[in-house]
């Protein structure tokens, strides 16, 4: 029996009279539900919150960030006399700290909720239904193996950072399936330079990836974390052993190069040319409107986060943070239970801190730099990216094997490296 | 419990196996039955996806997500941007009738009853061990028992690279 059904018939006894298969489906669809609501759906809400208020400000544009709990009290009579004691003197201080913009995504999503889902007559029913769901599902499914605290993952695969690689390629029929599907000359222009962009972008970033996986021996992303606890012959490393440090900072290339092509995956600008709007309307998603046109965004921002988060895992050490971790390690160690909450907390604050950095980052690139032409985009990819990438890896592989030649542990010998 | 042909029905990894089976032999259906080839180019992406689930179950998971990398982010990709460049794809005339339908039956008939007979009544080795880690003997077989097959190979997957650029290059003389 299923730990998971006992705990079904233990929890609801009703159930005991359920066939398994069912009770087992609707665990399943129940479990589903709540990740993608707990974890996946807040995501996107505040990096589309992020997003807003950081372009509202880089555009002069002030409405994004106003947007809270004071315009939503003005609304109605009775509570706009709330709002106006909020203004009198002795409250004065609440009425000023009321936050700003932060109901601009619960706004957006009622708008998008009520808007009119529209089909175009000469669509392909199937496809263009179809098509947000499949980029969806690919988009979450990277999320099963992130790190996003010690010990806390969804899955603990042992191909972890292959798998996301694999499971995010569904991402790319989808983008046809919707170009196609529109029966719409732009949204079909907008899926093929997509598809051509993704696929260009996927060698690079598998080659960055790969190079942080052979130093590390493990494709296992939990693994791939704890290689990164110690580095430069110190147990107590911190920051000093992430893979982006480490080597004299020669990791440094396959990471920025890991960045540049996550960006090109999830069609962020300078790479949105897939949506170029000056030359395609809004490429693949042009003829979507409402919820539909919300799950590409969703899809977008969780994308943009999963790109944050494996750059984090597999270059800055996911959940560890910059100073030693064994320093909160034994502050906590004592501490029982509690301490095992305050460690989980420390992952998770810095697993995020850093994952945001990178969806911060790009933002601001949004908002600051011009697009690229395509034939700049594959020249970037095709004679920039890859021949350095493939040049890194083998030097990569001759470090680590001049190393082992020299019999040195793999963390051991770098002290002199860094005090020469 | 009741089994039939060794699959446990009480066993909920029985039924998402039995699924994962069904979307692969249904959506292989479609692939060569429908008249819509966008349809059957997307069919065969829940093809990929069920072979590679039914790779999963059989522990084999480096195989599971290399399914998933090459066929759907690749030569499905492919597929499809093939398909979608055809003129007029909705109205395709036939070329191929079907010709002999009794003696392609009986065919496949036979190679269905040979590959039921086979299944049914080979004596499977079944493992009764936790799911192992394949990744590691995979990358070992390729540098060290196969590594002139998998040298070899790559070579050949090289020169057909180069051949494919040197194919669609645009002639600048001409041009």
């Amino acid at each position: 029996m299923h730990p998971l059904l006992n705990f079904a018939h233990d929890v609801l006894p009703f159930t005991k009279n359920w066939p398994d298969w069912i009770l087992y489906g609707s665990l399943v669809f129940i479990v589903a539900f709540g990740i993608l609501n707990t974890l996946v759906a807040p995501l996107t809400g505040i990096s589309t919150y992020i997003e807003r208020r950081l372009a509202g400000r880089a555009q002069y544009r002030w409405g994004p960030n106003r947007v809270g709990f004071r315009s939503m009290l003005d609304a109605l009579p009775i509570t706009r006399g709330i709002a106006k004691l909020g203004d009198m003197q002795p409250f004065k201080f609440i009425g000023s700290k009321i936050p700003g913009g932060l109901l601009q995504f619960a706004a957006d999503g009622l708008k998008l909720f009520t808007k009119e889902d529209i089909i175009p007559a000469q669509a392909d029913q199937l496809l263009f239904r179809g098509a947000p769901y499949v980029i969806l599902a690919g988009s979450f499914a990277a999320f099963a193996v992130l790190p996003v605290s010690f010990h806390f993952r969804a899955v603990n695969l042992n191909i972890g950072i292959f798998y996301i690689l694999g499971i995010s390629s569904i991402v790319v029929p989808g983008i046809l399936m919707a170009g196609w599907g529109s029966a719409n000359k732009w949204a079909l222009l907008g899926g093929m330079r997509a598809a051509a962009q993704i696929i260009s972008y996927e060698i690079p970033v598998a080659i960055a990836l790969m190079t942080a996986v052979m130093l590390a021996g493990t494709m296992n992303m939990a693994d791939i974390v704890e290689t990164q606890r110690s580095g430069y012959g110190m147990e107590k490393a911190g920051m000093l052993g992430w893979y982006a440090f480490r080597y004299g900072g020669l990791m440094l290339v396959p990471f920025v190069i890991y960045f540049i092509g996550g960006c090109a995956e999830v069609n962020r600008t300078p790479f949105d040319l897939v949506e170029g709007e000056s030359e395609l309307v809004a490429g693949y998603h042009t003829e979507y409107s409402g919820f539909r046109w919300s799950f590409f965004f969703m899809a977008e921002y969780s994308n943009m986060f999963a790109v944050g988060a494996i750059a984090t895992t597999m270059f800055l050490g996911g959940p560890l943070p910059p100073y030693p971790v064994q320093f909160t390690e034994s502050l906590f160690g004592p501490m029982g239970n509690l301490g095992m909450v305050l460690r989980f907390g420390e992952g998770f604050f810095w697993f995020f801190a850093k994952s945001y950095f990178f969806v911060l980052l790009m933002i601001h690139m949004r908002w600051t730099l011009p697009r690229y032409r395509i034939d700049q985009m594959m020249h970037l990819c095709w004679k920039v990216l890859i021949p350095i990438g493939l040049v890194w890896f083998v030097l990569m592989c001759g470090v680590k094997m001049v190393r082992m030649e020299m019999a040195l542990p793999p963390e051991k010998d770098a002290v002199a490296e860094v005090h020469k | 419990m009741i089994a039939i042909l060794g699959i446990k029905l009480g066993d909920p990894a029985a039924w998402v196996f039995l699924a994962f089976a069904a979307v692969t032999c249904a959506s292989a259906l479609v692939v060569a039955a429908s008249r819509n080839i966008i349809y059957s180019a997307y069919a065969l992406l829940l093809t990929f996806f069920g072979v590679a689930g039914l790779y999963a179950f059989l522990d084999a998971d480096f195989i599971a997500a290399a399914q998933l990398l090459v066929y759907v982010g690749g030569i499905l990709v492919l597929i499809l941007f093939g398909v979608m460049l055809t003129h007029k794809i909705r109205e395709i005339k036939l070329s191929n009738e079907t010709t002999n339908p009794i003696v392609g039956a009986a065919i496949a008939g036979f190679v269905f009853l040979a590959l039921a007979y086979v299944s049914l009544y080979t004596n499977w080795d079944v493992v009764d061990r936790p799911a192992s880690p394949t990744t590691g003997e995979i990358g070992k077989a390729f540098v060290g028992k196969y590594l002139l097959p998998f040298e070899a190979s790559s070579v050949l997957l090289l020169g057909a690279l180069i051949g494919a650029a040197y194919l669609a290059r645009r002639d600048k003389e001409k041009a």
